[in-house]
């Protein structure tokens, strides 16, 4: 794991406990994704509602609360995931980096070779090499070239530290890795695109406690490369591995309200809402 | 954070950013030209329907009327008469052709669901040559069968035909209806010291019953409009006839014996049944999607 360019420098969180150097969440850090009055309805009922926060660059950020308080949908909102969905209406605005997410002058594919996504289960294209994983996104937005699919495709096995474990079976099929080699797998595929954020949805709810343990050091890691945006139901997780938590609930008829957010030092140690509190140290949820 | 190990990666990013917004016309005008040419598919693969519909009404609808529906038929020659026989026929062996097809059906069709052994393997295989057998054969079959035992020609026998062509459907999509209920709920219920019996009663057939409703009624539609096997068996009347053991009229038959014919008047007659025969297979057709439709979406 320490053998990518990027695993050795940088902060790394796995610490367990609530004191993180809080110095990583003060302002003064750039803000990758602004979220100002996000809501999502679904047939005119809203599942998120009015969420407004910044995402700094270079940190993890949890989104955390009970399972139906829109923390997925909020996630999926972040890439326009939602544009399919013929009954989802998404209002309020995202900026990435300056750019209007939901405006007219970034087309969606392009936004999302920029926001990546990791999802619950892993889900390599069963159909393809490993190698032909890493590099499918590459190709999807029309890169040919040999040079930067091999270098982007190393680089990204690196960081996902699978590279010792795949670099002499790339022709394998990816079903032939074990779930966690594979989920690994599936963060290095995002990485490959160099995205500017990583969107993880709950990645390690389909895993073994190892493997899980492997993804949580990984995405401490991977916080140096991309910034992550990762929905967790597992306050243990969120507190191991985020430098931001962003707490949603819902109470009757008001799913997807945003409670509370910041650092996550402050999310478990001392709450500013009654509810967060609540949350955290378990009493509901 | 040093910049020295970033570098490469910001360096690839902007190369990423900038390859995917170059070549993002040329994919945006693939997509374009793909789903052209999936339009394009569809609306050539509606004309035929379009054709068949729209030609069907042209022809049959001029002779529908009240009376069209109320009075049995005439002898040739002699104006006016109805298909009130070849209606009441349908829905006599097509009514018995279901009885008998729809619990022999869904029995089966739940096996396979159940089941994975190899009697489930050689049942699907079966039902699934049963589904591609031409409808000639069926009623030949269906002939040799039950009219030359019984000596004379019988509604009956029409309702085995017809039978025999909506059984394989049935098997077939009721598996699959039975085959959407998840798993975990036979086994919580399994769980909870239910007979596999009381598991199909309560809890396979409540939660698949949209599907097999809509299992059962594209079958009807299928059976409904079959003609071939009624041709060797019912053979058609003039008359209204209730006993299934008489010989009796259908409106295929009548589309089949009148469309045939020379006069003008009989094969005006065939391109009304025609038509109606068509209005009641796609009501059948179109509810049974409906219903899947709505009432599938009670469960995800």
């Amino acid at each position: 794991m320490a053998d990518g360019p990027h695993a050795a420098v940088g902060t790394v969180h796995m610490q367990p406990s609530v004191t993180d150097d809080a110095s990583n969440a003060t302002a003064g850090t750039k803000t990758v994704l602004a979220l100002r009055g996000l809501t999502v309805s679904f047939s005119g009922r809203p599942a998120v509602r009015d969420v407004t926060f910044d995402v700094p660059e270079g940190q993890v950020t949890a989104l955390i609360g009970p399972s139906g308080s829109g923390k997925t949908t909020l996630l999926r909102a972040l890439n326009r995931l939602h544009d399919s969905a013929r009954t989802a209406k998404v209002t309020g605005s995202v900026v990435l980096n300056g750019t209007d997410v939901y405006g007219s002058d970034l087309h969606p594919t392009l936004l999302r070779s920029r926001v990546g996504m990791v999802f619950q289960r892993p889900n390599p294209f069963p159909a393809m090499s490993i190698y032909d994983n890493v590099v499918s996104g590459l190709r999807f937005n029309g890169i040919r070239k040999k040079s930067l699919l091999n270098e982007a495709a190393e680089s990204a096995l690196i960081a996902a530290a699978l590279w010792d474990r795949v670099r002499d079976r790339m022709g394998a099929r990816a079903g032939t890795l074990s779930g966690g080699e594979q989920q690994r797998l599936c963060i290095a595929r995002s990485l490959a695109v160099e995205p500017e954020v990583l969107l993880m949805d709950e990645p390690t709810s389909a895993l073994d406690p190892q493997a899980t343990r492997r993804i949580e050091d990984l995405v401490g890691e991977l916080s140096d490369r991309v910034t992550i945006v990762i929905v967790t139901h597992n306050m243990q997780q969120a507190a191991r591995i985020s430098q931001r938590c962003a707490f949603l609930l819902m109470a009757e008829d008001r799913a997807g309200e945003l409670i509370e957010v910041g650092p996550t030092k402050q999310i478990f140690g001392s709450p500013q809402d009654p509810r967060t509190a609540d949350y955290v140290e378990g009493r509901f949820g | 954070m040093s910049i020295l190990a970033l570098d490469p990666i910001l360096t690839r990013r902007a190369e990423v950013q900038q390859a995917a917004a170059a070549s993002l016309r040329r994919r945006q005008w693939r997509s374009r030209i793909a789903l052209g040419l999936c339009m394009a598919c569809v609306a050539i693969s509606l004309v035929p329907l379009v054709a068949v519909v729209g030609y069907t009404i042209e022809r049959g609808a001029p002779i529908w009327s009240a009376d069209f529906f109320s009075h049995v038929s005439t002898p040739e020659g002699i104006p006016g008469g109805g298909i009130w026989n070849s209606i009441m026929g349908s829905l006599i062996i097509d009514g018995i052709a279901t009885a008998g097809s729809i619990p022999l059906g869904l029995a089966i069709g739940l096996f396979l669901a159940q089941s994975d052994s190899r009697t489930a393997g050689v049942i699907r295989f079966a039902a699934d040559v049963m589904a591609g057998m031409p409808s000639i054969v069926v009623g030949i079959f269906a002939y040799g069968i039950l009219v030359t035992t019984l000596h004379h020609f019988s509604a009956i026998a029409g309702s085995f035909g017809i039978g025999i062509i909506m059984l394989p459907i049935i098997i077939r999509a009721s598996e699959g209806a039975f085959r959407t209920v998840p798993k975990d709920l036979s086994e919580a219920a399994l769980s909870l010291g239910a007979k596999n019996a009381a598991v199909a009663r309560r809890v396979l057939l409540p939660t698949a019953a949209p599907g097999l409703f809509t299992a059962v009624l594209l079958a009807v539609a299928r059976g409904a409009g079959e003609s071939a096997p009624l041709i060797f068996t019912a053979i058609g009347s003039q008359y209204f006839v209730a006993n299934p053991l008489q010989p009796m009229a259908a409106m295929p038959l009548t589309i089949y014996l009148d469309g045939i014919q020379a006069y003008p008047e009989l094969q005006q007659f065939a391109w009304g049944t025609g038509l109606l025969l068509l209005v009641v297979v796609l009501v059948l057709a179109a509810t049974g999607r409906l219903a899947a439709a709505r009432l599938g979406g009670g469960r995800k």
